[in-house]
């Protein structure tokens, strides 16, 4: 990114970024305007901790420099020098509040930093504050926060999608560069579409998830929120790699995108296209991703129509398993030893789930319930492994990234159900493991004010690089198109 | 109605012994013992956030105990999730191996013998072995009426060793539980302590028609903290479920505790009340797959277990079974006893000086042994004994003595004169003096009664200080009185 690259260089101090993020956020964000005209982007923010961490790193830049460090060295070693992060409230921050969106754990300040955390401190950058959530990251729209929901930028009577709402509004009101978000069954991916901006799910066991306040470990993956392919690319890049400390992350090297002939990486690139993600979605966001689709095929891409017909047991499989793994991860939260009692600390969604949870792990109901849950899941992914390695072959598999563009706050939050399916485009990834990116594609105009769609790309586990490529190909051959 | 006498008692144990690892089984803690609370961190307080990584020695440990006991080891096995809540629980649920364990179909033999009571050999089935995390400890403080939570315990490495119900009587499960303790001491994998719990007894009981092949209403006995109550406890559950049976009653599958001062068995939970773990494969911790080469390591390590030593002083010591029993109870006393024999002692006067005299002042701590006297000066001792120059009358009072002045054996000698009065001549003078002072025991020596001998040979020894070579008193006294 080149604002890090200035601030490497010293044209641009890191100091100077917070201060105009923090500004940002004042105007924006302020807590005394969350209730009312505010975006409730932030539950925490960190002025203080932002600002000496950024003359933290404008110190060690200049003495580098002074030292003759060369800017490969320093780009190595602080790809993410001054950017500005704000990072979702269900990663442990060492001494700073994480309420994972939970009155469960309102005054909780962990003692140690999430992996990613610590990742992107020693890559340079600085942490402004903690977005908003659905409580415990289960919810579609942000308004599961025990504190307030969040509202999208492009019109803040609409929702902007969940759980990481917070993050995906921080990056797309500009209160900060990038985000960190997680994404169990689209946490990342949704909320990015429905704001405009781009986020990322790398393939499951890329970055580790250590710190991350565990909702469905086995689903559960940490991702950017960006303004742009690149950038997601290069927070991706900072923290992904083996982690000794998350068994379940891969000792394998991590292939970094290369953008450098971009122009071309469509040309012959083979995108799949499932009519079944078509089927669910509005007509206005089937045309825009479709016309999008077009715009790659111009681009010299070649789309190949392809059936994955176990996508509809995705969101069943899903609610399964998840409910099943959060009933466990949420159990140590007894009422003993965090903040409150189960009764008063959980807010219903994640009482549901427990209860859901709970019950289909239950004696008499495991077989009927979470072991057939776990036969769909294995059905899904082979869905996707045989787009990927079949005769179709493809690249990437193209569908939209949500239904339909973010509706109004309060629409659905009495229909749990309906809130459910606004993540039907994005569970089936999670649940194969397998990387996928959400970038915007088009708008669609409500009540005449334009409202974002998202194109999500899914590509084969372990190949986040060329998936990067290509999606960063279609964002700049888009980029004129969307205008 | 079924008499006493044609039922029989079906016993299977449940041992659950903590690995001698020196950090926990999922984290970086230590397992030494320290003060409360002082060997926490976020992994095993169960902080949110924090995941398990398995500690590889403790897998090693598990698959040693395995081949130790004759197992067949699983390549490939995984961890499970038990869902119950309890304070010193701090997840919620406690990571075991529920679906496939480390090892399975183990076997221990069981020697028939006299000090256990077992009436004839008896082969146990070892159903399986698996590694799973400790809870943490709670401490109830009486005088304040608080429960204290202490979580050094927590996640320390177990292993859970359950046994098939193959067991008859409480003789045999104590002798089972001796050799299985000994046999986890000899491989260095456990340290054998029940009283701080290292080594913890869960026992089963049930009764049945003798030929009958059908298992009867067990009930467990949880947590018994010596071998002596594990006996009794078996004892009183027992005769409680024979005579329940004999009055026509149905015995109730229930957990109950063993109570020492009231010498009973009292019912803890009823089997309405059994928990449903709910069990589901930790998604935390891929499959755990046995690195290369661990399996053949881990039998070099296994080496001699106790009861093929215990085989091998009979055999090639000509030890007797009971004193090659005890030898091998604490593989510190059977390497003292080697070492002995390495010295030079001769094997069943080491043998019986160490059962008798020596083993009640060894303080043993974990596997390790702190002994009265090295071996080198017990071989010098014994070594008096077999040359004739101290009886082992003598050899007693002089090892006292070496013990309290902590000297070598010809110190205490010297000091005190003690060394065995060897001369014929005095011998004979002394011999003389007791036939003239006992006529009439003399006389029915002479007469056939053989047997007064050693009333002769107990009054010279007497008039010696027991300091005379008995064997050359009776000679003398016979050549004397047969004159």
């Amino acid at each position: 990114m080149d604002l890090a690259r200035r601030v490497r260089r010293g044209e641009l101090s890191a100091v100077s970024l917070a201060r105009q993020s923090l500004a940002t956020i004042d105007a924006l964000d302020g807590a005394s305007n969350a209730r009312g005209s505010g975006l409730g982007a932030l539950l925490t923010v960190d002025a203080e901790g932002a600002l000496a961490a950024a003359s933290t790193v404008d110190r060690a830049l200049a003495r580098a420099r002074d030292e003759g460090v060369t800017e490969r060295a320093l780009e190595a070693r602080y790809p993410l020098a001054g950017l500005v992060v704000g990072v979702k409230d269900a990663f442990c921050t060492r001494g700073l509040r994480t309420t994972c969106g939970s009155k469960m754990l309102e005054r909780y300040v962990p003692p140690y930093d999430a992996h990613a955390v610590s990742r992107l401190r020693e890559a340079g950058a600085v942490i402004v504050g903690k977005c908003n959530m659905d409580e415990f990251a289960m919810g579609s729209s942000t308004e599961n926060s025990a504190y307030f929901a969040a509202k999208n930028p492009w019109d803040p009577s609409r929702v902007p999608g969940g759980s990481s709402g917070g993050s995906a509004v921080a990056v797309a009101a500009s209160l900060c560069h990038v985000a960190l978000g997680s994404d169990t069954g689209g946490s990342v991916r949704q909320p990015a579409a429905l704001t405009g901006v781009v986020g990322f799910k790398p393939s499951y066991g890329r970055i580790s998830r250590y710190g991350l306040v565990a909702f469905a470990s086995s689903l559960d993956v940490v991702g950017p929120i960006a303004s742009c392919v690149r950038d997601a690319e290069l927070v991706y890049a900072a923290l992904a790699g083996r982690d000794r400390r998350d068994a379940t992350s891969l000792d394998r090297p991590v292939e970094r995108a290369d953008f450098s002939r971009s122009d071309r990486a469509l040309a012959g690139a083979r995108i799949g296209v499932a009519r079944e993600y078509f089927d669910a979605v509005s007509a206005e966001v089937r045309a825009t991703v479709l016309a999008a689709l077009e715009a790659c095929e111009r681009a010299g891409a070649v789309l190949v129509e392809l059936s994955m017909p176990h996508t509809r047991y995705a969101l069943a499989a899903y609610c399964v398993l998840a409910a099943a793994e959060c009933s466990a991860n949420l159990a140590r939260f007894d009422g003993i030893r965090f903040g409150a009692s189960r009764a008063t600390g959980f807010g219903r969604e994640v009482a549901r789930r427990i209860l859901l949870g709970t019950y289909v792990l239950s004696a008499g109901h495991k077989e009927q319930h979470y072991e057939r849950a776990l036969r769909a899941r294995t059905l899904v992914a082979r869905d996707f492994d045989r787009a990927f390695e079949g005769d179709a072959r493809v690249d990437v598999i193209a569908t939209p990234t949500t239904p339909t563009v973010a509706w109004s706050l309060g629409d659905r939050i009495a229909d749990p159900l309906a809130m459910y399916e606004s993540d039907i485009c994005t569970l089936p990834a999670s649940l194969a493991g397998v990387p996928a990116i959400s970038v915007r594609c088009g708008v669609v105009r409500e009540q005449d004010r334009p409202l974002p769609v998202g194109l999500q790309l899914a590509g084969p586990r372990f190949a986040d690089a060329r998936l990067l490529e290509i999606a960063l190909a279609i964002e700049q051959n888009l980029a004129e198109f969307v205008g | 109605m079924l008499a006493l006498s044609e039922l029989e008692t079906i016993i299977g144990v449940e041992v659950h012994a903590r690995l001698l690892t020196r950090t926990k089984l999922f984290c970086r803690c230590g397992t030494q013992p320290s003060a409360p609370n002082t060997r926490v961190c976020p992994v095993c307080a169960g902080l949110p956030g924090a995941l398990p990584s398995l500690n590889e020695a403790a897998v090693a440990m598990g698959v040693r105990a395995g081949l130790a006991l004759g197992c067949t080891i699983n390549a490939t096995s995984r961890f499970d999730r038990k869902s119950y809540f309890y304070p010193d629980l701090p997840k919620g649920f406690q990571c075991t191996q529920y679906a496939v364990p480390l090892c399975e179909r183990g076997r221990l033999e069981l020697e028939a013998s006299a000090r256990d009571g077992a009436a004839s050999r008896r082969s146990v089935g070892i159903r399986r072995i698996h590694l799973e995390e400790d809870a943490a400890k709670s401490v109830h403080e009486a005088a304040s009426g608080r429960s204290l939570i202490d979580f050094n315990r927590a996640g320390a490495p177990l292993i859970e060793i359950v046994s098939e119900p193959d067991l008859r009587s409480s003789s045999e499960a104590s002798a089972y539980l001796r050799a299985l303790r000994s046999a986890l001491m000899f491989i260095g994998v456990n340290d054998g302590n029940l009283e701080d719990g290292s080594f913890r007894c869960d026992v089963n009981v049930s009764v049945r028609p003798r030929g009958s092949d059908a298992l009867g209403a067990r009930c467990e006995l949880k947590n018994i903290n010596s071998f002596r109550f594990v006996a009794r406890a078996i004892e009183v559950e027992s005769r409680k479920q024979r005579e329940a049976l004999s009055r026509g009653e149905r015995v109730r599958q229930c957990t109950k505790q063993y109570n020492a001062e009231r010498d009973d068995t009292v019912v803890l939970r009823e089997k309405g009340e059994a928990e449903d773990y709910r069990y589901f494969a930790e998604p935390d911790l891929p499959p755990l797959v046995l690195p290369e080469g661990m399996i053949a390591r881990e039998r070099a390590r296994v080496g001699e277990l106790p009861w093929d030593k215990r085989a091998r002083y009979q055999r090639d010591c000509g030890v007797s079974l009971e004193s090659a029993d005890t030898l091998v109870e604490h593989p510190a006393l059977a390497r003292y006893f080697e070492r002995s024999i390495a010295l030079g002692a001769t094997p069943v006067r080491a043998a019986n000086f160490i059962v008798n005299e020596l083993r009640r002042e060894v303080r043993y701590s974990g596997v390790e042994a702190s002994f009265p006297i090295d071996e080198a000066r017990l071989v010098e001792l014994l070594a008096l004994v077999d040359e004739g120059a101290l009886s082992l009358k003598l050899a007693k009072d002089v090892y006292r003595r070496m013990v309290s002045d902590r000297v070598n054996a010809s110190a205490v000698i010297d000091a005190l004169g003690l060394s065995v009065i060897d001369d014929d001549a005095r011998i004979e003078a002394v011999c003389v003096g007791v036939i003239r002072d006992n006529p009439r025991q003399a006389d029915s020596f002479r007469a056939g009664k053989k047997g007064i001998l050693g009333f002769l040979v107990g009054a010279v020894m007497k008039a010696t200080d027991g300091r005379a070579s008995p064997e050359k008193v009776n000679a003398t006294l016979i050549r004397l009185l047969e004159r």
